[in-house]
């Protein structure tokens, strides 16, 4: 089943001059299966986040459609479905958290369900335990970390019990440990619990963690697949403004010297085995 | 050579007296010599930001000095509003502090504190922009019409139009896609290179800062845990993943080649991994 | 630095006083404050003010956080107490400094004046101190919810107060964040004529209201994304319930407002 079905979408708004309108998207076509994890990457102005804005109707299609969950997202009479379908996770933790109290602000979106108050605890406690910030319930969010406070914003989205999340560019104000904290959150939600995952991000290494790899490249899908296979094609990636891992990078390198290593390593654990091999270790 | 910066068991307490008391920088002690290119990395709250703004003098350490060639930066008054100019300060994010008409006056503005001549200030401005590359027109367009990335550049620009012996930057590529990063990065390269000046660059890449640096400060908790080479730093991988932190992924894949038992020194970038990889190669 | 200013009085506790409602505490504290001006003897003073002392004592606070509070509010309190001292006509002259004439009566009235205003910041700064922000919007929402009858947005109210509380450290961070980079910029916004210290705050202003209107923006599409509609079929993560606790508050509240009325018969 297809989580979300965008067809020729068309999108451009209004420029700085007058009357002059700028295009993000003339005809793009995505479909994004349930339960997968999907990385979109592109450079800045690539038209990313502006897609992501459809995904649950913050934006409009200006031509062609939408769905979500087979809903139409121009439809609103769907508006409150579609939205509680598609949790949006933002870059700036600190502008999407509402509430001064940690278990508060996760309480936000069912409040705003009308769920029964019992419900809500229920759900709150929930989000909070998947996140692993169950601890924290009573704190100030103003007071925590980068990390901890974008998984306070993934509790918050998990607590209307989506089926899909969107993150966009989740981890790029936050240190190292931030960004691991984060990561994992996501991969287990999509493991453990089967949501689906769209992640955005400028981070190769990010974005080789998930099950398929979509590059936009101004307002147009590049190339789609498997992580392997989309940073194999490293020249490209490299032409569209973007890089590989540096695993593959590494590799990439060495075979001009004459080396044959695959370009599809991404682990350091099996590009270290692959070089091992190659230098004739064994 | 004497130092150009030279730490003396800073430490910064905020809120002292209080329930709120916080250590942020204890008993720091470090030099920093001409033309180096240092990387200072750290997890949130390592003390990081607390220890770049006593290096220009905006904060006043509670105990230790920081010298700037060989002076006391808060040895006088005078002397310190010239070490803000001595010493540049980049902040993270440092488009949201624009907020000029053009982005000509934007970038004139540290300058102008200065009190220098109008044709000094011409000079300056048209000087740090081609640096960052920005473009004659772009100079007259406001600052609030570019693009991001086009943004950070101008507020990168107006620090290096005061043409500061250190240049200090927290997180200059946060946010931006890999060629983006690579241009600003080139620029700091560029700008130390022509002023022989020193550079001191936080970043949380740990690929970038093996790339670029010659020395790394590492910080936790609130103390100076490591000071050396990117390969002293990055050899300790265990350590630096216990703080938060991370090692470049071509060391990773060199340490592991090293425990499967090939004789490979630890590397940090690809360039190296690949001169390595050569030097073996002819050994055989 | 601005980051000094301690923000949020709340003392999280566990007391009699932190377990009422809030909607008790805010009635209880007008019940406080009608108590306290219907005061005309020191009979009645002294009720309020034993009052108080038992709330006080009964909540856990530390002094100290109660009498570090009445600080700022010290120069309002001496002004207050000078100008009662001589512009109380009286008849009683104890001394006659220049041509003013200092009464027993306007020693009196001083004193109950000081006291008054004193006691009235403390018994509100108690409020404060036992109940979260959080608590206090919801209870000041459910309090006034009967307006909503007449179109008032009592929601609407509440829920700008629960941002606002939100957003007052996050700004304050931001506002010094904003004048580091702009002094390590070389700006100077201490000395120079008032006109120029004006100016040197127009490289903070922009930067700052830029930043507030982008980071509102940005908040109202991530509530959009949690589906906020409005005040309209809202549920809440708590529900205020009254307790006997709160029943023995409104009782003790009728009880020292029938004894200040009593004490001013007496006296």
């Amino acid at each position: 089943m297809s989580a979300i079905k965008v067809e020729k979408l068309a999108y451009s708004y209004v420029g700085l001059e007058q009357g002059q309108s700028v295009k993000v998207f003339e005809d793009l076509d995505l479909e994004i299966e349930q339960g997968t994890f999907v990385a979109i990457l592109g450079s800045n102005g690539s038209g990313k986040s502006t897609l992501a804005k459809h995904f649950n109707a913050i934006l409009l299609p200006g031509g062609g459609k939408c769905h979500v969950y087979g809903m139409d997202t121009a439809d609103e009479e769907l508006l409150i479905p579609i939205r509680r379908s598609v949790g949006m996770v933002f870059q700036n933790p600190d502008n999407q958290i509402v509430a001064n109290v940690v278990e508060e602000d996760v309480a936000f979106a069912p409040e705003n369900l009308g769920v029964a108050s019992p419900m809500i605890r229920h759900r709150v406690d929930n989000a909070l335990k998947q996140v692993g910030m169950y601890h924290y319930r009573t704190h100030a969010p103003h007071l925590l970390s980068g990390g901890q406070k974008q998984r306070i914003a993934i509790a918050g989205v998990i607590a209307m019990e989506p089926r899909c999340i969107v993150l966009d560019e989740p981890t790029a104000m936050l240190d190292p440990k931030g960004r691991r904290e984060v990561m994992e959150t996501v991969a287990r939600l999509n493991k453990e619990k089967g949501i689906t995952v769209v992640l955005i991000t400028h981070h190769m290494d990010e974005a080789a963690k998930a099950d398929r790899v979509v590059v936009i490249h101004k307002g147009v899908v590049r190339a789609d697949g498997r992580p392997k296979e989309v940073f194999s094609d490293i020249d490209y990636m490299h032409e569209l403004g973007l890089a590989a891992p540096e695993t593959v990078e590494l590799c990439h390198e060495l075979n001009k010297l004459g080396y044959a290593l695959p370009l599809d390593l991404l682990e350091s654990e099996d590009c270290a085995q692959a070089l091992y091999n190659a230098l004739g270790g064994n | 050579m004497a130092p150009i910066l030279e730490v003396r068991n800073l430490t910064h307490v905020y809120s002292a007296g209080t329930p709120f008391e916080h250590r942020a920088v204890d008993d720091m002690s470090f030099s920093v010599q001409r033309g180096e290119f240092i990387g200072i990395i750290g997890h949130t709250g390592s003390g990081k930001s607390t220890l770049m703004q006593h290096l220009n003098g905006l904060l006043k350490p509670t105990s230790g000095q920081v010298l700037l060639d060989g002076v006391d930066i808060h040895s006088d008054k005078k002397f310190t509003r010239q070490a803000r100019f001595r010493v540049g300060l980049v902040f993270q994010y440092p488009e949201y502090q624009l907020f000029e008409e053009t982005v000509y006056k934007d970038i004139a503005f540290g300058p102008k504190n200065m009190g220098l001549k109008a044709e000094e200030i011409d000079r300056r401005v048209r000087e740090a922009a081609k640096l960052v590359g920005l473009t004659d027109a772009q100079l007259e367009v406001s600052p609030f019409d570019l693009s991001g990335g086009q943004k950070r550049r101008v507020a990168i620009a107006g620090v290096i139009a005061m043409e500061p012996e250190v240049l200090i930057l927290d997180e200059p590529t946060a946010g931006l896609d890999p060629a983006s990063r690579a241009g600003i990065l080139e620029n700091i390269e560029t700008y130390r290179k022509t002023k022989n000046a020193t550079i001191m660059m936080v970043s949380h890449s740990m690929n970038d800062v093996a790339r670029l640096t010659e020395r790394l400060l590492v910080l936790s908790g609130s103390k100076l845990a490591m000071d050396g080479t990117p390969a002293q730093v990055f050899t300790r991988a265990d350590e630096l993943l216990d703080m938060g932190l991370d090692i470049p992924d071509v060391t990773r894949v060199f340490l592991r080649l090293k425990q499967l038992g090939l004789p490979l020194e630890p590397v940090y970038t690809i360039e190296q991994a690949v001169a390595a990889v050569k030097k073996l190669k002819e050994g055989k | 630095m601005l980051k000094d200013i301690t923000l949020g009085q709340y003392f999280p506790g566990d007391s009699y006083i932190h377990r009422l409602d809030p909607r008790t505490k805010l009635l209880m504290v007008v019940v406080y404050i009608v108590a306290l001006f219907m005061a005309s003897n020191w009979l009645a003073y002294g009720l309020v003010a034993l009052f108080l002392a038992a709330c006080i004592k009964i909540s856990m606070i530390p002094l100290k956080a109660i009498t570090r509070g009445m600080k700022p509010v010290l120069v309002i309190v001496v002004f207050t107490g000078v100008l009662n001292l001589f512009f109380t006509p009286g008849t009683h002259e104890i001394v006659n400094i220049f041509g003013f004439s200092l009464t027993w009566e306007a020693v009196e009235r001083a004193v109950q004046m000081i006291l008054r205003i004193m006691l009235l910041i403390t018994g509100t700064f108690l409020l404060t101190y036992t109940t979260s922000p959080i608590a206090l919007t919801d209870g000041l929402e459910r309090l006034l919810d009967p307006l909503k009858a007449i179109k008032f947005p009592v929601h609407e109210l509440s829920m700008m107060m629960c941002i606002a509380l939100r957003f007052i450290p996050t700004l304050i961070e931001e506002t010094d964040k904003i004048m580091s980079a702009q002094k390590a910029r070389g700006a100077d916004f201490e000395s120079g004529s008032l006109m120029d210290r004006a100016k040197a705050l127009i490289p903070i202003l922009v930067p700052l209201f830029i930043s507030a209107f982008r980071r509102a923006d940005e908040l109202a599409t991530a509530m959009e994304c949690r589906c906020y509609q409005g005040g309209e079929g809202r549920t809440k993560l708590k529900q205020l319930h009254y307790t006997q606790l709160d029943f023995t508050a409104y009782a003790i509240g009728a009880v020292l407002i029938l004894g200040v009325l009593a004490a001013g018969r007496i006296g």
